[in-house]
């Protein structure tokens, strides 16, 4: 191998690997389970869309992302979505806002209600579907529950009755103590694997949700790494005939 | 030199030639510039760079089509240019990629010049314009990083600026002025917004300079010789060879090959691992919290670490303050301090290929450590690393000149 | 080097299949391009005429021939690399989706709108007037033809559904643009009959006051008028009797 290839081959390798040097960054905080996040699961997607709307559009807007799109991108249809999706005189080009006051949520829950078009990008899909899983009772807050991966979390279980009871498992006496796990001491109507199905969806579309043109980003990517290898052909040989004048 | 190329030319070359020295331009700084025939792999960086920079400019100027620099409406815009712009999540990656390619092109292009002591008579000007690159490009790209108005786009600018008030007597005042408010608010950004847009103009002028500079004394090579003092007859350098179309062709393969690898980072992973575009970034600026944990940029992260490691001393900042700039200046001196009898680090010893492998060790350890959140460890090894970061240059005119050197052949080598 | 035929292409749509095989051609052309000299015969088809060609020039014109050829082929695909990179940047001038949003069409409820009333919506940040006619109104539009510039609408722009002498689906329902056709002000509405400062022929319509044009119930522009064509009529269609969509037609127009 030519000595003149080495310094390219450590350089690109270099670069590529770099990013590693945030895994060793991040790392602190609770464990975080793997949602397995799948974007071409349309069906996973719409579930994910149905649930968000019934359960979390209450106080969380996704103020960045117009219904229509996001209809048109996971396969819902726009009778459907004017059906089952848009109330009140929400249309079809409006963004997914809900309907509380910024005002009231910060009454009610003592901070502004966050925004979650981008919270998949600033936490982590993993993180979000963590989160989901693990609140936990805890008498000592306002609604009762707390969160494993989100201590003192300031908004209740919007799944007590589907995902059931948890209690915290608790490490150390006294001021030690600390919570290091949950476990299911009371089943709602969904058994585990159903629940952790419908998180995964939640999941799965505010991963959608985060950037939505995710999927049509990797594939114009490929056309244009194979456009720009073809073309690199004719120029290093170009190149090469040239420099035979020098050699 | 011009004379004959005059009555060579017709048509409308010709006539372009009569009112503009377009044929002279061609020759003296492309068909009749000769720059040494064994430049390699090195030299790509140069013209990788102004390939970023016109990337940068094109893209920044679409972004500033849809971009709102309002403290209210600017995250938001970011938003609608990743979503409701046909095609505008692209241009914003590729701006964003592009800066961080920008600074990893332009710090391979000054190792260059490390290795092969460009910065040595007569090219010490040369040098000293591409510092001042240097300078505005950092500039630009503090200006820029606060204007997504993210958390950590609001939080670094907030520490940055606060830097200013560590200066002694007119510090405060100076922050004030800075931000055109009391604290970082929509003052500051529409101002940031008015010179991220100018520098990069600014930049170019530098950049026509740089290029002036470097035709004025010839391009350098990895031997270090000057191929000016071997001429042959007809007064072309024995070793060189004219820029088109052999480095023409050269550069046209890399820009490409260059591309491939920028279109990687920008079709599949323009997060880049939270390094080109940081997750508290995707978090609008709130003045009331403050992240975990707030961090530069990485390009910048080796000053950070720099200033983080100097302790307090009478109660300021101000003195890490002095060794983050001064970490900087030092590169303005590298011309004289370096007084070694040979240009590149092929001819000289192991005292000074030593130094500068620690240099870069220091350098890229540096950058990690100003990324990650201070601890005793960390802090340690910052102070231990920016020693000899500064090691390099200080002690350099001493064993740059005491260091062992081979022999410099006439005729360059491969 | 014979090709043979990748697995792949089976499961790829045929676009992609088309593009696969001329990538691998291309591959096996610049392939001999560069390894095919004289001193090495070269093997293959469709090339044998290039490789024969290369085998019989002198070292001098194989060299400057496949000069030629390496910078054309980099030129026309870099060529065709910036056309493709140049999209993005024309396209994302194009309204976005907000602005398509925003254009979207305009529903208006008439049902409560009374005789000789006047309805303003907006649409597309144009007034679009929406006036119930009387039946006396619209048995006075013939009477204005005379001195109608343009009473049959031949020049003007409305869809083809309008192209009538009442200009409108439904007679008793006018819908229009309310822009002057001269330089853009918003004509005021005048349905009285024969008022002090319009004159006694006056059968209803509107006076743009700008710079004196006429138009009558129908929009169309009165003789004399600064304004060279009648009014714009939008696309529109019933969703319901009572129920106006501005902007949209279903392509019937």
């Amino acid at each position: 191998m030519r000595p003149a290839i080495i310094a390219p081959a450590i350089f690109a390798v270099g670069l590529l690997l770099t990013p590693l040097v945030t895994v060793a960054a991040g790392g602190h905080g609770p464990e975080l389970q793997e949602a397995d996040i799948d974007l071409h699961d349309q069906a996973s997607l719409q579930r994910g869309a149905k649930y968000f709307v019934n359960y979390c559009m209450g106080c969380h807007s996704l103020q960045y992302m117009r219904w229509q799109r996001m209809a048109k991108d996971i396969g819902i249809s726009e009778v459907d979505l004017r059906k089952n999706l848009l109330f009140g005189d929400a249309k079809p080009g409006d963004m997914m806002t809900t309907a509380m006051r910024p005002e009231d949520g910060e009454k009610w829950f003592g901070t502004a209600i966050p925004d979650l078009t981008l919270v998949t990008r600033w936490r982590s899909p993993d993180w979000v579907y963590s989160y989901l899983k693990s609140y936990y009772t805890d008498p000592s807050r306002p609604y009762g529950v707390n969160n494993l991966v989100f201590p003192d979390v300031g908004m209740p279980n919007p799944f007590t009755h589907l995902q059931g009871i948890q209690d915290p498992i608790v490490e150390g006496h006294g001021p030690e103590e600390h919570v290091v796990g949950v476990k299911l001491v009371e089943q709602g109507s969904l058994s585990p694997e159903e629940f952790d199905t419908m998180a995964r969806d939640i999941t799965n579309f505010l991963t959608y949700v985060g950037e939505p043109f995710k999927l049509e980003r990797q594939r114009l990517g490929v056309i244009v790494l194979m456009f720009l290898g073809v073309l690199f052909i004719p120029a290093y040989f170009m190149k090469k005939e040239f420099w035979k004048d020098i050699h | 030199m011009s004379a004959e190329s005059k009555s060579e030319v017709t048509g409308f070359l010709g006539w372009v030639d009569k009112r503009f020295p377009i044929m002279d331009v061609w020759n003296d700084h492309l068909a009749k510039y000769y720059a040494p025939k064994n430049m390699g792999f090195w030299s790509f960086f140069g013209s990788l760079a102004i390939t970023v920079l016109v990337i940068q400019i094109v893209t920044g100027i679409w972004l500033a089509m849809s971009y709102k620099p309002s403290a209210t409406d600017a995250f938001a815009s970011v938003e609608y240019i990743m979503r409701d712009v046909d095609w505008g999540w692209l241009i914003r990656y590729m701006h964003s990629t592009g800066a961080s390619f920008f600074f990893i092109v332009v710090y391979l292009h000054m190792f260059r010049g490390l290795m092969w002591g460009s910065y040595r008579k007569p090219r010490e000007l040369l040098w000293i314009i591409g510092m001042l690159l240097y300078l505005a490009m950092m500039a630009t790209a503090f200006f820029g990083y606060l204007l997504p108005w993210g958390q950590m786009s609001y939080w670094g600018a907030q520490v940055i600026v606060n830097l200013f008030a560590a200066v002694p007597e007119i510090g405060p005042d100076l922050s004030v002025w800075v931000r055109g408010d009391y604290v970082i608010s929509d003052a500051t950004l529409n101002r940031f917004f008015a010179f991220h847009f100018l520098l990069p103009f600014l930049i170019a002028g530098l950049v026509f300079l740089h290029i002036v500079a470097l035709h004025r004394v010839g391009s350098t090579n990895p031997d270090g010789i000057e191929i000016k003092e071997n001429k042959d007859e007809n007064g072309i350098p024995r070793d060189g060879i004219p820029f088109h179309p052999y480095y023409t062709v050269k550069d046209v393969a890399g820009v490409i090959f260059f591309l491939a690898l920028f279109s990687a980072v920008i079709f599949f992973w323009p997060d880049f691992g939270g390094l080109f575009l940081e997750p508290p970034n995707f978090q609008p600026a709130n003045p009331l919290k403050t992240p975990e944990h707030i961090a530069p940029v990485w390009y910048f992260t080796p000053y950070y670490a720099m200033l983080r490691a100097v302790p307090p001393i009478a109660g300021s900042q101000f003195p890490g303050v002095v060794v983050m700039f001064a970490a900087i200046l030092l590169f303005f001196f590298l011309p004289w301090l370096d007084r070694s009898p040979v240009r590149s680090i092929r001819y000289k010893g192991p005292i000074f290929r030593g130094f500068l492998a620690a240099f870069v060790v220091s350098f890229v350890v540096l950058a990690y450590l100003g990324m990650m959140p201070a601890s005793d460890l960390y802090t340690l090894l910052s102070r231990i690393f920016t020693v000899v970061y500064f090691a390099f240059f200080i002690l350099m005119p001493i064993y740059s000149a005491l260091d062992k050197t081979k022999p410099v052949p006439e005729r360059v080598t491969t | 080097m014979p090709c043979r035929r990748p697995v792949f292409l089976d499961r790829i749509g045929p676009i992609h299949r088309q593009c696969a095989i001329h990538f691998c051609s291309a591959l096996r052309y610049y392939y001999f391009l560069t390894f095919g000299s004289s001193d090495r015969p070269v093997r293959g088809r469709r090339f044998l005429s290039l490789a024969g060609v290369f085998q019989q020039m002198s070292a001098q014109g194989v060299d400057k021939s496949r000069r030629r050829v390496l910078v054309a082929a980099t030129s026309v695909l870099g060529a065709v690399g910036a056309g493709f990179a140049a999209v993005p940047f024309i396209a994302s001038m194009n309204p976005s989706a907000k602005a398509r949003a925003a254009g979207a069409p305009v529903e208006a409820d008439v049902s409560k709108l009374e005789p000789g009333a006047l309805l303003r919506v907006k649409w597309r940040g144009q007034p679009i007037w929406i006036v119930h006619r009387t039946p006396e109104m619209i048995a006075n539009l013939p009477k204005n033809d005379p001195k109608l510039t343009d009473p049959a609408s031949e020049a003007s722009i409305q869809p083809d559904y309008c192209k009538n002498p009442t200009r409108a689906i439904k007679d008793q329902y006018f819908v229009v643009i309310g822009i002057c056709t001269h330089l853009g002000c918003s004509p005021t509405y005048r349905p009285e009959i024969a008022p002090d400062d319009l004159g006694k022929g006056w059968l209803g319509g509107w006076f743009c006051p700008c710079h004196g044009s006429k138009f009558d119930l129908a929009g169309r522009v009165v003789n004399g008028s600064p304004a060279p064509t009648n009014l714009v009529i939008p696309k529109y269609t019933y969703l319901t009797d009572t129920t106006i969509l501005v902007g949209e037609d279903g392509g019937a127009a």
